[in-house]
């Protein structure tokens, strides 16, 4: 079995003179409790400081984007949903809208803003997973179970809408395949109705939280100027202060019909990133009162053949995934199969910005900071 | 042989007792753990166990099972002699510190005239288990955990001594007995006399027994499971058995020394009498809530189990009653309605462990030696101080003793306050920007 070829890195922070000391290596993950699926850590160590670090991935690789150059562009959205398996319904709406750019079709409105009811409960559960699992991984057991009671209900939804929970493939390709369910409406109002004071439970648990507070407060910071260089995008890239959401900058689906803010940190610190993302939730839940007050009428599909034939030519079209910019890159050579497609996903991109982060921190922190970047390993290693 | 019946006589009841111990504290620890899973449970808004018997109730027997027919295994690369031998360790200190325990005024296997200093001495030597099975296991997880449990041990051992010291003050006597007879003098329980000791109490013996938000030693999402990785099966059982026991001496010296042992509430106003009724009603209650629940249960054998749960509460119920109407002057009385109170206090202190455990995050280790050292030392030092000032002003100027407790309690409020914002105000030390490679 072949090792992972590992680089020699020399960390200058480090002064092996002194005492004969040298650095520990631990090795965090790939079966690691708190790496978050299948990432693996390599941790340099002087004593409990990290003064480097290594993320090691690929433990998830099934070559979606090699998948994509077999299947017809029908075949292969069901795949995207499998990338970030805890926010599917964004990956799909960014796929379809994605090849709908590249046949230039017309979506009604009534998909869009269904798709955009939707994709908002879909980042409501995304960041609810998140919440509740970097509460646990910094030691508080319970949020994750009054998380996951709420997320239930985005699921049930999402069930009844389309037979699926998790891997939704909620969309086609130039609208909805569904009609919503009778009492959708009702459904969906209902959990917005009191999700609010969900929030403020969470927050009564954790924001004012002395413990809370100091495991987060000053942990992997990440500048602003850092995180531009990084490519970083997402509630990370907000939390260092700059205000950057594609769906204010680049409006896609129904976004432009609707009032919401964009949270930004000032710190760029875990604590920072935890408030973004509470901050998001409402602002999500704010989005959707609006979309579900006036859902227009209409048909759901726009004008698409049975078989899809794009022009040659090619188109990037990305959107605001709960995780960051998601971006997809087709290029047709005028077949029913894409040439290429070429996935831009804020996983991985927001990963890179681990090392500088984790830095100078001590081991406990690694986790918080595993954490607060909020990867998914699916998207990460496609 | 006569001299041999004749030496053991006065022997004879701690023997038994010690018995009584040592044969039902395994189950006891078993059915804390049941406890805690139910409490986080209702914590978490889930049922928790309902499967093993009708509520869980038999999933501690269950479990002991398992564990006992598991797989004995020990890694090839420990020390397999201090491997076998330290859970032994853990659970011997841990057991040994409840023979000086007066669980009521007869339930009490000796009565030492140094009873604390002995509880506080022997149950601190339950840390060589720790730290020997981590290092015996040859692991990095176990090792970093074990450190860390040593390092946090010794440092809150003199945060709990010296919040003991605020209560011994008022009782004056080490005897675990004496320290209880002392609050039915005084006619209060040393909680309201010292309620800053009680909490540098509370807070520094969670830390003492590694338990959330102080668990670092065996933080999950870190170090996996600490100086328990490598253990599993039974030795893993009496690592359990050890904590859990630990977990009641530590609430049994709180409850001696700050909730009046086995003094029911207002233990000297004959108004209060009815509240000698109290266990008994309690248990009858549980009763009445078995025998409901019975005929819903939905197979044969659980409605028996719960049945015969009924049939243990209602037996209970009967002897408390039975206590309750004897004389006061009884031996038997002042035994088993004391044993209840002094229970039902543990429990108390329990379920404040558990509810800790469940609502907080856990510190960082260095934030965790910084509150011992940096906080709670300093503040139960000055409540040591206002303590004992009290006491000298109240013995040699004739102050009324709560007036010098207010003031001292007052002072090291002040104290602690100034630590806090003293220590917000420092600045967060800025972490060093990433270096390039």
């Amino acid at each position: 079995m072949a090792e992972t070829p590992t680089r020699h890195v020399h960390f200058p922070g480090m002064d092996t003179t002194v005492l004969g000391a040298d650095e520990i290596i631990i090795n965090m993950g790939p079966q690691h409790p708190s790496t978050h699926g299948v990432l693996r850590v390599k941790l340099h160590l002087d004593g409990e400081k990290v003064i480097g670090s290594e993320c090691i991935i690929g433990y998830l690789h099934r070559g979606v984007e090699k998948i994509a150059e077999h299947r017809s562009y029908q075949q292969f959205a069901p795949y995207v949903d499998r990338m970030d398996y805890v926010a599917a319904v964004s990956n799909g709406l960014g796929y379809c809208e994605a090849v709908e750019k590249l046949l230039e079709v017309e979506v009604p409105p009534r998909a869009k803003v269904v798709r955009t009811i939707l994709t908002e409960l879909q980042r409501i559960a995304s960041h609810l997973l998140w919440l509740g699992t970097h509460a646990l991984d910094i030691g508080a057991l319970t949020p994750i179970f009054y998380c996951f009671r709420e997320r239930e209900e985005i699921l049930k939804i999402f069930e009844k809408y389309c037979g699926a929970r998790l891997t939704t493939h909620a969309f086609r390709i130039g609208g909805l395949q569904y009609e919503v369910y009778d009492g959708f409406e009702e459904d969906v109002k209902r959990f917005l109705a009191d999700f609010d004071r969900k929030i403020d439970e969470y927050e009564a648990l954790l924001t004012t939280n002395r413990i809370w507070v100091e495991r987060t407060k000053g942990i992997g910071v990440l500048s602003a100027q850092d995180a531009i260089a990084l490519g970083v995008t997402g509630p990370v890239l907000r939390a260092s202060g700059v205000k950057w959401d594609i769906r204010k900058a680049f409006p896609y689906a129904a976004y432009d019909r609707y009032d919401f803010e964009i949270p930004v940190g000032s710190h760029g610190d875990t604590y920072d990133r935890y408030l973004v993302r509470m901050e998001e939730m409402r602002q999500s839940r704010r989005i959707c009162l609006q979309a579900i007050e006036d859902i227009p009428s209409g048909p759901i599909l726009g004008k698409v053949g049975k078989v899809m034939k794009p022009a040659p030519g090619e188109v990037y079209h990305s959107i605001e995934a709960p995780k960051g910019e998601l971006g997809y890159y087709i290029v047709s050579d005028g077949t029913t199969q894409p040439y290429r497609v070429r996935i831009r996903p804020p996983s991985f991109i927001n990963l890179q910005a681990f090392d500088t982060m984790v830095r100078g921190h001590l081991v406990a922190d690694v986790v918080a900071i595993i954490g607060t970047i909020d990867i998914v390993l699916g998207e990460v290693d496609r | 042989m006569g001299t041999v019946v004749e030496f053991l006589k006065p022997h004879l009841l701690p023997l038994l007792w010690a018995v009584v111990i040592v044969a039902v504290l395994p189950l006891v620890a078993g059915y804390i753990v049941l406890l805690e899973r139910k409490v986080m449970a209702d914590i978490q808004a889930r049922l928790g166990p309902m499967r093993v018997g009708p509520h869980g109730l038999l999933q501690p027997i269950a479990d002991a099972l398992k564990l006992l027919l598991k797989e004995d295994i020990i890694p090839a690369n420990a020390d397999k002699w201090i491997f076998w031998i330290a859970p032994l360790i853990s659970v011997t200190a841990a057991m040994l510190a409840l023979s000086a325990m007066p669980f009521g005024p007869v339930f009490q296997i000796a009565d030492l005239n140094v009873g604390l200093l002995f509880i506080v001495a022997v149950s601190s030597l339950g840390i060589f288990g720790i730290v020997l099975g981590g290092w015996s296991s040859n692991s990095h997880y176990a090792l970093l955990g074990a450190l860390r449990s040593a390092a946090q041990v010794v440092s809150y051992e003199v945060a709990v001594g010296l919040a003991l010291v605020s209560g011994l003050l008022l009782a004056g006597t080490l005897s675990m007995r004496k320290i209880v007879e002392a609050q039915a003098e005084q006619g209060i329980w040393f909680v309201f006399l010292a309620p800053v000791g009680f909490f540098i109490y509370l807070v520094a013996g969670i830390a003492e027994l590694n338990r959330a938000p102080f668990d670092l030693p065996e933080a999950e999402s870190e170090l996996v499971a600490g100086y328990m990785t490598e253990y599993s099966g039974f030795r893993w059982a009496l690592y359990f058995l050890g904590e859990y026991t630990a977990m009641l001496v530590v609430g049994g010296i709180g409850t001696t020394l700050f909730l009046g042992g086995w003094l029911r509430p207002f233990p000297n106003v004959a108004a209060f009498d009815f509240l000698d009724y109290l266990p008994a009603v309690f248990f009858l209650a549980l009763t009445g809530y078995c025998f409901y629940r019975t005929p819903k249960q939905p197979v044969p054998i659980q409605k028996a189990v719960l049945g015969l749960f009924g049939l243990l509460c209602l037996s209970f119920a009967a002897v408390l009653g039975w206590a309750a109407t004897l004389p006061a002057e009884a031996a038997a009385r002042g035994g088993i309605l004391g044993a209840f109170w002094f229970l039902a206090k543990v429990l108390l202190f329990l379920y404040s462990f558990m509810w800790f455990r469940f609502t907080f995050p856990r510190y960082r280790f260095d934030q965790l030696m910084r509150l011992g050292w940096h906080f709670l030392i300093p503040v139960s030092l000055v409540n040591v101080m206002g303590v004992g000032a009290a006491l000298v002003l109240h013995r040699q100027a004739g102050w009324p003793l709560w007036q010098g407790l207010v003031l001292g309690t007052v002072a090291t409020l002040a104290v602690a306050a100034w630590l806090v914002l003293v220590r917000s105000r420092r600045p967060v030390a800025a972490p060093p920007a990433g270096e390039e490679v």
